[in-house]
């Protein structure tokens, strides 16, 4: 059944949004206005972006180091957002997360996560809460192709399947984990085959498609409510370095100018003018919006206050 | 008062906690039909069934992880770890995750978890089976970390653990499970604060500080003492190494003049460190007529031969010696 047309307009202004965030937050690097790191997921919108928003807010996620799509999926306020990159109070973490850590309790983000493989044991816990307190919401746990490799990710796999958990563990995959390339980390092509060592359903998406990512996303909802964990792998790929130090040797021009092509944002485009969804126009109002919207972001953040040495003691024990 | 063994005040802590407040899950290794490796939870599968009793893989990281994420989605959740050294495996979500979420996320969210795991040497299970590794846990900011040696101490500082809105390690002694001791009724809800030290025994000649099983060996020798009219020894269980109660023991330091600090764990990078830095930090110095002496583990890894594993922590020829060095 053909995608209803506000949704078509959450998914397109939402990848949107967080292009504009990334490219923002970049821009302030080159100018120095940015005290630690930041990994940027541009090119891999779609899969952060297509799940998060087939959830409903009391559906739980973990996000990753490079989950800004995954946050503005879940509907975070990019002003917070914005004001924690540059580690002022207003931010969701007061300043003392930084980008890596980004929570929204109030949306269902359990928080971002700066291990690799470090969320997925507690959205495996967060599930198990909710099979406990017989939920009908499921847990998403955002990991890479990195992550795979980590006992963290058999250990959980493994324990939710054992428990039958409703949880889905989503592998955007965009082909590196830093510099090494998943040929080289692993001997399979296919990273949802894994799933069968855990008597788990896995299946393997284009990363790219937002809306087959939707789709699947709430068909995914149904079943681990019902049969338990599911291993989703998405396939894009990084456009930029790891992060702000990548002097990118590893990989050839062309590779990256190849996935460009692919891009999901584009892609979202070309399809909405075919099908006559939005017109031209409308898109490049949206665009406009979100330009706007991310300014204004940076306007928040740029004139909030620092977080006070005063403070530093608060929130750590409860 | 009736008595009771510290595995059992251990139990009654669990058990009387969960039946009030069914938020609270309990999960680990061999914990349900089996009773635990220690017997610890003997009955519990029994009496709260596999939905609240959760035996689980052999894959402490998940578990632990999996704890702290139930912690921050409302549960209270329980963990065993089936020896201490295997805290090694579940490092990862114990330190980066459970002690720094409520901090790095600005306050969002709790960790209510207890990690309860016995540690020590005495048992006959050499390196991987017999180490103390709480300083390690002490050195994390956003934990707590309790070590009771008593029954009476485990039932009532367990039930605070549990109550407790942060994560807690609770760090069991194997050596002591079968040791009975005085613990008031079933239903009388008594408790004990994390961050009280207790003193064990006044005295005025000289301070103890310990915590564990060091404490019953040093209170028998502070008796011996006591019997030969050699010294009056004041015995200080710290019970929480996170919180630490460090006004006790300075006002001790300050009344007696001399203090020993004695802990099993390894005494390089021990908690001892702390202890006596405590003491000579504060204005108890001033006070003091000897330096402050500790007494930890040798440095080396417990090794398996009978002989060699009481040698290797502090004896009490050992102590004494270092008592009467002070005196």
């Amino acid at each position: 059944m053909a995608l209803a047309k506000d949704v078509h307009k959450e998914l397109y202004y939402k990848m949107l949004l967080t292009r504009e965030f990334e490219l923002t937050a970049a821009k302030l690097f080159t100018q120095g206005k940015v005290h630690g790191t930041a990994h940027f997921c541009i090119g891999e919108e779609a899969t952060g972006v297509g799940v998060s928003s087939a959830l409903e807010n009391e559906d739980l996620i973990t996000q990753t180091h490079r989950g800004h799509n995954q946050g503005i999926g879940k509907n975070m306020d990019i002003n917070r957002m914005m004001a924690e990159f540059l580690g002022k109070e207003t931010g969701y973490c007061k300043g003392k997360g930084g980008c890596m850590h980004i929570a929204d309790f109030s949306v269902g983000s359990l928080g971002a996560n700066g291990i690799v493989g470090g969320g997925i044991p507690i959205a495996t816990g967060a599930a198990l809460s909710q099979k406990y307190r017989k939920s009908e919401n499921i847990t998403v746990c955002y990991f890479g192709d990195g992550a795979v490799n980590e006992g963290s990710f058999h250990e959980s796999l493994n324990l939710a399947s054992v428990w039958k958990l409703p949880i889905i563990y989503v592998v955007t995959n965009n082909q590196y984990g830093m510099s090494m390339h998943v040929q080289q980390s692993m001997n399979i092509d296919d990273i949802s085959i894994r799933a069968s060592s855990y008597g788990m359903k896995g299946i393997k998406l284009d990363g790219n498609d937002v809306v087959t990512i939707y789709e699947e996303t709430k068909k995914a909802k149904e079943y681990v409510k019902k049969n338990g964990p599911m291993l989703m792998v998405l396939d894009t790929y990084r456009w930029m370095g790891h992060s702000k130090s990548d002097a990118q040797i590893y990989r050839e021009k062309d590779e990256v100018e190849m996935w460009k092509e692919k891009c999901p944002i584009k892609r979202h485009k070309e399809y909405l003018l075919e099908k006559k969804i939005f017109s031209e126009k409308e898109l490049d109002k949206m665009q406009e919006d979100a330009a706007g919207e991310v300014k204004k972001a940076l306007e928040f953040a740029e004139n909030s206050p620092e977080p006070k040495i005063e403070n530093i003691f608060d929130d750590l024990y409860a | 008062m009736r008595e009771i063994t510290y595995a059992q005040a251990i139990n009654e802590a669990m058990s009387e906690e969960m039946r009030k407040d069914d938020t609270i899950i309990f999960l680990g290794e061999d914990i349900g039909i089996y009773g635990g490796a220690f017997g610890v939870s003997r009955g519990m599968f029994e009496e709260f069934g596999p939905e609240r009793v959760l035996d689980t893989p052999i894959s402490e990281l998940a578990i632990t992880g999996a704890a702290a994420g139930a912690a921050m989605t409302g549960l209270r959740p329980i963990v065993e770890i089936m020896f201490s050294d295997f805290l090694t495996l579940a490092m990862e979500p114990l330190v980066n995750q459970a002690a720094k979420n409520r901090f790095q996320f600005g306050g969002q969210g709790m960790v209510p978890m207890v990690l309860r795991a016995p540690g020590g040497s005495g048992t006959g299970a050499a390196a991987q089976h017999s180490q103390s590794l709480e300083a390690w846990v002490a050195h994390v900011p956003g934990l707590k970390v309790v070590i009771p040696s008593t029954p009476y101490d485990a039932k009532g500082l367990l039930k605070s653990a549990i109550r407790d809105n942060n994560p807690v390690v609770f760090l069991e002694q194997k050596l002591l499970y079968r040791v009975k001791g005085p613990v008031p009724e079933v239903g009388d809800d008594y408790t004990i604060p994390l961050g009280v030290a207790d003193v064990k025994r006044e005295g005025k000649d000289l301070t103890i500080i310990t915590y564990g099983r060091m404490v019953g060996r040093c209170l028998s020798i502070a008796q011996q003492f006591a019997a030969n009219k050699e010294a009056d020894i004041e015995v200080i269980d710290i019970r929480t190494l996170t919180p630490l109660d460090k006004e006790t023991l300075i006002n001790s330091a300050k009344k007696t003049g001399k203090v020993l600090v004695v802990h099993e764990a390894v005494q390089t990078g021990g908690y001892g460190g702390e202890l006596v830095s405590t003491i000579v930090e504060s204005e108890a110095f001033f006070y003091l007529d000897a330096p402050v002496k500790r007494l930890g583990g040798l440095d080396v890894p417990i090794p398996y031969n009978p002989q060699l594993e009481a040698q290797v922590v502090p004896t009490e020829e050992k102590i004494t010696k270092a008592i009467r060095e002070l005196m």
